[in-house]
């Protein structure tokens, strides 16, 4: 036996409210990340990640309250990120409850923000979320993949593999990959991408972006993940986090 | 209701711990007071990041000498995760060596394995007679670290001494993922971070305390 795969929702909170639509379960309010993170346990999650987009700073303390209310009632690991910009934000964020924070622009605007937090907190609580591309037309990289930041909107022209490689050596305990290729299409995950960041890396590998039937989730573990993330398919009701063990364990990998 | 202090040596979610607890009935403290350490019917010593680090935590609230004299009076000690590494005799991290506590012989050294840290949900083999992890047979349950106990050293030779109990997962090769010796229990994964199966396991030991 070895290690589960774990199948991670991801929730999008705005100012302490989920958006993005939510219809899988009967909610009372389908709105409260806490009752939503709550049900993805009972439905057999194995880690929740939230993801905090909201833009003012002002209303970023409703997040620590949300992160607050969420450890109190649901008994799996939670990862926070969006919005953190130093190692104070991480402290914050694990008094809150949080199990490991995730951090993206931050950490390329100042990489020794992923060695300071894995000195402080430790590197189980670190995670670099990477947003890769291929290489639009004027940017090249070694790897073809380029890293990119505001939501994939923004170039930086930085190798996308080398920066997770650069990242675990800073500390890094875990690289959330998403494909900004992917996103949102619904196609699959990029398992090109997933491949050539698993042969650089050995930490542990969360495949983002791209999930929209039943079939990708075997491929994105064959290519090297060691858990799958994904939003809108678990949000609408599409696939079922149970669905989702059901395939994987059919494809001959472990699940809880 | 059975007391437990969470030991508060400024180490990682003691609020996670404190509310899985609670869950399960214990009357739940976070705190350093060494008098309410001392007297809790319960002491869990959480840790999460470097051995270094949480042993350097522990000695400076006093917590070595909280955890030794609880033990000298049979008074029931659970480590969790880094919590449970300190209580061996040698932390080996990034080439230093680190004494810990003591309480049993062994090193804790990093993993062989092709990822780490190990994080994720694993297998546990419980040995027969496991008080602490009954009615959890099947079940997975959390890990994250890179770090852990790869042999089992203690020599049990005196017959009135009931033997360790040592459960055992695999990642790589094979690790120590929970004793039960007598007053002082500990695990490597976490149970406040493990749903049902680890609120089990956190029943199971409250309901040990009385």
């Amino acid at each position: 036996m070895s290690v589960a795969i774990r199948v991670i929702p991801c929730l999008d909170v705005d100012a302490g409210r989920v958006v993005k639509g939510i219809n899988f379960v009967d909610l009372r309010d389908a709105g409260d990340p806490v009752e939503l993170a709550t049900a993805y346990g009972l439905a057999g999650a194995d880690e929740l990640v939230f993801l905090d987009i909201t833009a003012s700073s002002s209303d970023r303390a409703t997040t620590y309250d949300v992160v607050r209310r969420t450890a109190e009632t649901v008994f799996i690991p939670l990862t926070v990120g969006g919005g953190v910009r130093e190692v104070a934000d991480f402290d914050r964020l694990l008094r809150a409850g949080a199990d490991k924070v995730s951090v993206n622009t931050a950490a390329i605007h100042d990489p020794t923000l992923l060695s300071d937090a894995a000195e402080r907190f430790g590197s189980q609580c670190v995670v670099l979320s990477v947003d890769a591309r291929r290489c639009p037309e004027g940017v090249s990289t070694p790897s073809g993949f380029e890293v990119t930041t505001h939501g994939g909107r923004r170039s930086t022209g930085i190798d996308a593999i080398d920066w997770a490689v650069e990242g675990a050596r800073r500390g890094a305990g875990e690289i959330l990959l998403n494909s900004m290729d992917a996103d949102g299409t619904e196609s699959g995950y990029d398992l090109p991408l997933i491949e050539l960041v698993r042969r650089e890396v050995t930490v542990p590998l969360i495949a983002s972006g791209g999930a929209g039937r039943i079939g990708d989730f075997a491929p994105a573990v064959g290519a090297g993940a060691d858990a799958v993330l994904a939003a809108s398919v678990f949000h609408f009701g599409t696939l079922s986090i149970a669905e989702v063990k059901g395939e994987l364990a059919e494809a001959g990998y472990p699940v809880r | 209701m059975t007391s437990v202090v969470v030991l508060d040596y400024g180490s990682g979610n003691l609020r996670s711990a404190q509310r899985a607890l609670e869950r399960v009935g214990a009357d739940v403290t976070v705190t350093n007071d060494v008098d309410a350490a001392m007297n809790a019917d319960g002491l869990v010593v959480p840790g999460v990041g470097a051995f270094a680090a949480c042993m350097a935590g522990i000695r400076a609230v006093g917590g070595d000498t909280i955890i030794d004299r609880r033990l000298s009076g049979g008074r029931p000690v659970l480590g969790i995760c880094v919590g449970m590494q300190v209580l061996f005799g040698l932390g080996v991290e990034h080439g230093a060596r680190v004494e810990g506590l003591g309480q049993w012989p062994g090193t804790v050294e990093r993993l062989h394995a092709d990822v780490l840290p190990h994080m994720g949900w694993n297998t546990i083999r419980v040995p027969e007679g496991s008080r602490l992890l009954a009615d959890v047979a099947g079940e997975r349950f959390y890990f994250v670290h890179s770090y852990a106990v790869r042999s089992w050293d203690m020599v049990t030779e005196d017959p009135r001494m009931a033997a360790p109990l040592v459960t055992w997962t695999h990642h790589g090769e094979d690790f120590v993922s929970a004793v039960e010796n007598g007053a002082l229990t500990a695990t490597q994964f976490h149970p406040e971070k493990s749903g049902d199966a680890g609120a089990v396991v956190l029943r199971n030991w409250v309901s040990s305390l009385d």
